[in-house]
């Protein structure tokens, strides 16, 4: 049996949800569990293809519950694994993704966000933010990525893997239906060779002994008693989280500390931003990007810089005001005028932001 | 006038006298569970995960590895942790509301599949945990917190019949029983072989425990052990379930 999908280094040219399912295999993972939705169904096809090959499984469940509750037994027995989902299967997702925050539980969830609400469309849109950083009945003690190419689907999920097993919180590759559908070049290769060293998984139960007698039992709770009890086991979880927020938190910008407007945008629509802002300053207009790349934790005090020097930030999404929310509430207080540019579902063209930049400067 | 036995080996100690209330069921299907396992010599490689419902008071109550999980969703934890470590033995313990009503579709597809586990589930006819509402396996007639006029089977149905739902839907292999707690020995054989046929590889195994919820209820000792001897056991069938023989294949 081969041991690695991919050795040394090599450009391929391929969809989204089949760089994933490399990505998972070259990341480690063992077992896949999954219902199918579109947009994400490939990333099973692509992973029941090959994981037989590599001595992974893959289980096919009943609903995004099961595959979500399946995906958190594989992790308590110590086995990297991994669950794709969109729209009303992330619904369903919420509900063991908050037992995993709730018992530090380091699931992978890939999500490749469709329209919404309801069922709405199998295609694209950016409208599953709120529900992925901050879903559940919890606080939103989870990392989320949110990608931008194939190239970052690679990277980003060999990285979720990792960040889940070294932080213990439940971790989301965020997409979308357009990064899983498209056709797109990148380069993968096999993370140790690049001095990547992937984080081991570890049991949670069922490790070497017997409990009582070598040991003591191995036993998880979610459940308590006074107030008191869970005001200590969120205190200590919101301690922890925001212990590693600024390690964990990711950014990109250009300019973003010195120009009048700065664009704010995510995922897909970070490209789109980029190219007018790059062609607008060309052009000598004050404009300059700043994209979060992690939605959750989000780099916090680059931002408030931003928001502090800049006179408008313009926040740009395929959502009504999902990823604004998370920035207005990060950057409260902060001197720059907020400008929504929302468009719900549909893709957003480089011209479309540059022209809204100029209309903003006049 | 009852004879305390000594605990099984597989109970922790230290965290008894457990959580349920006087006269509760559930200790006793526990401690047939717990004695089984000391049989089997399987406490190294036991999981046992508990549901929502009065079974969440039992996430310490062995010395076994344990994971408390959510209202009807143990059987897809114990599926995920037995498909990605197979050399574990899986129990799933959960409540009648917990498998038959929010967490049924994955009982059925967990049966379906014959998922390697053993699901133990609890028939005390409500939903003891949240104050005695009408649950699948409330009996015609009988009040509860949401039926307070008796149940109406022309409203909402007769009593889920699990494990004949179960045994009908399992492949050949699966283990499927209804024990109760008023035959103490019996549950705990059940129970032995189907930790058994799941340490064999065989496939699903299933056991109901018809079992008493004096509180929610209301009855004393000797109604409470009328009601589960003499009422439960006119609707449940108490006995090993013979699953279907081995079927036709597709296209033969
Ligand atoms: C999703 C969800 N819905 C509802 C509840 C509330 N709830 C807690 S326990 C329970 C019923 C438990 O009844 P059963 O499963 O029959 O177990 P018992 O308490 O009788 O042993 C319910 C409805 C919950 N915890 N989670
Ligand atoms: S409410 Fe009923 S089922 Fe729950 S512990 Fe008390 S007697 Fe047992």
């Amino acid at each position: 049996m081969p041991e690695k999908p991919i050795k040394g280094e090599k450009r391929y040219f391929m969809t989204g949800n089949e760089v994933v399912a490399y990505a998972a295999l070259a990341a480690g993972a063992d077992i896949m569990y999954g219902y199918p939705i579109t947009p994400q169904n490939e990333i099973m096809h692509y992973w029941t293809r090959m994981a037989p090959k590599y001595g992974k499984n893959f289980l096919q469940t009943e609903d995004e519950l099961s595959a979500g509750f399946t995906t958190v037994g594989g992790v308590l027995a110590g086995r990297k694994s991994f669950t794709a989902t969109a729209g009303p299967g992330n619904t369903l997702m919420q509900e063991p993704v908050s037992m995993a925050e709730a018992m530090r539980l380091p699931i992978v969830v890939v999500v490749q966000q469709r329209g919404g609400p309801s069922t709405a469309t199998v295609i694209y849109s950016q409208q599953e933010v709120t529900m992925t950083t901050i879903g559940g009945n919890g606080e939103g003690f989870r990392i989320v990525y949110s990608t931008s190419s194939h190239q970052e689907l690679f990277d980003y999920t060999i990285k979720a893997f990792n960040t889940a097993w070294k932080y213990r919180f439940p971790t989301f590759i965020l997409g979308d239906g357009y990064q899983a559908k498209m056709r797109e070049s990148l380069t993968m290769y096999d993370p140790e060779e690049r001095g990547i060293s992937l984080v081991p998984a570890e049991p949670y139960v069922g490790k070497p002994g017997t409990p009582g007698t070598d040991r003591p039992p191995e036993q998880y709770r979610n459940t308590y008693n006074v107030e008191e009890e869970i005001y200590e086991v969120v205190q200590n979880l919101a301690r922890d989280f925001n212990a590693i927020a600024s390690e964990v938190a990711e950014y990109e910008s250009l300019a973003a500390d010195r120009s009048e407007v700065v664009v704010v945008a995510h995922g897909v629509v970070s490209r789109a931003v980029k190219e007018a802002v790059n062609e607008l300053r060309e052009a000598g207009i004050s404009v300059g990007y700043f994209r979060p790349v992690t939605l959750r934790p989000l780099a916090e005090k680059e931002l408030r810089e931003a928001a502090d020097k800049a006179r408008v930030l313009l926040l740009v999404e395929s959502a009504h005001g999902q990823m604004a929310r998370l920035i207005k509430e990060a950057a409260y207080g902060c001197k720059a005028e907020m400008i929504p540019f929302f468009k719900p579902g549909m893709g957003i063209t480089a011209e479309e932001v540059a022209a809204r930049v100029k209309s903003i400067l006049g | 006038m009852s004879v305390q036995l000594a605990m099984p080996k597989s109970w922790r100690i230290d965290t008894k006298p457990h959580k349920f209330c006087p006269g509760c069921g559930h200790g006793l299907v526990l401690k047939a569970l717990g004695q089984a396992i000391d049989e089997l010599g399987i406490q190294d490689r036991a999981v046992y995960g508990c549901d929502i419902g009065c079974s969440l008071l039992s996430w310490d109550f062995f010395n076994v590895d344990s994971i408390q999980t959510h209202h009807g969703r143990t059987t897809p934890v114990i599926t995920g942790l037995k498909r990605a470590n197979p050399d574990l033995v899986g129990i799933a313990y959960m409540g009648d509301g917990g498998g038959y009503a929010i967490g049924s579709q994955h009982l059925v597809n967990a049966a379906a599949r014959n998922e390697n586990i053993t699901v133990i589930l609890v028939n005390n006819t409500q939903y003891g945990m949240t104050g005695g509402q009408m649950a699948p396996t409330t009996m015609p007639g009988q009040k509860t917190e949401t039926s307070p006029y008796g149940r109406d089977p022309q409203k909402t149905g007769y009593p889920t019949q699990g494990p004949e739902m179960v045994a009908a839907i399992t492949r050949e292999g699966a283990y499927v029983a209804r024990g109760t707690v008023a035959n103490p020995k019996q549950l705990k054989g059940f129970i032995k072989k189907a930790l058994e046929n799941q340490i064999a590889g065989n496939g699903f195994s299933f056991v109901e425990v018809l079992s008493t919820c004096p509180t929610n209820w209301r009855t004393n000792a000797e109604e409470t052990w009328k009601f589960v001897e003499k009422e439960m056991t006119k609707y449940f069938k108490v006995g090993e379930i013979k699953v279907p023989e081995p079927r036709h294949e597709e296209g033969k």
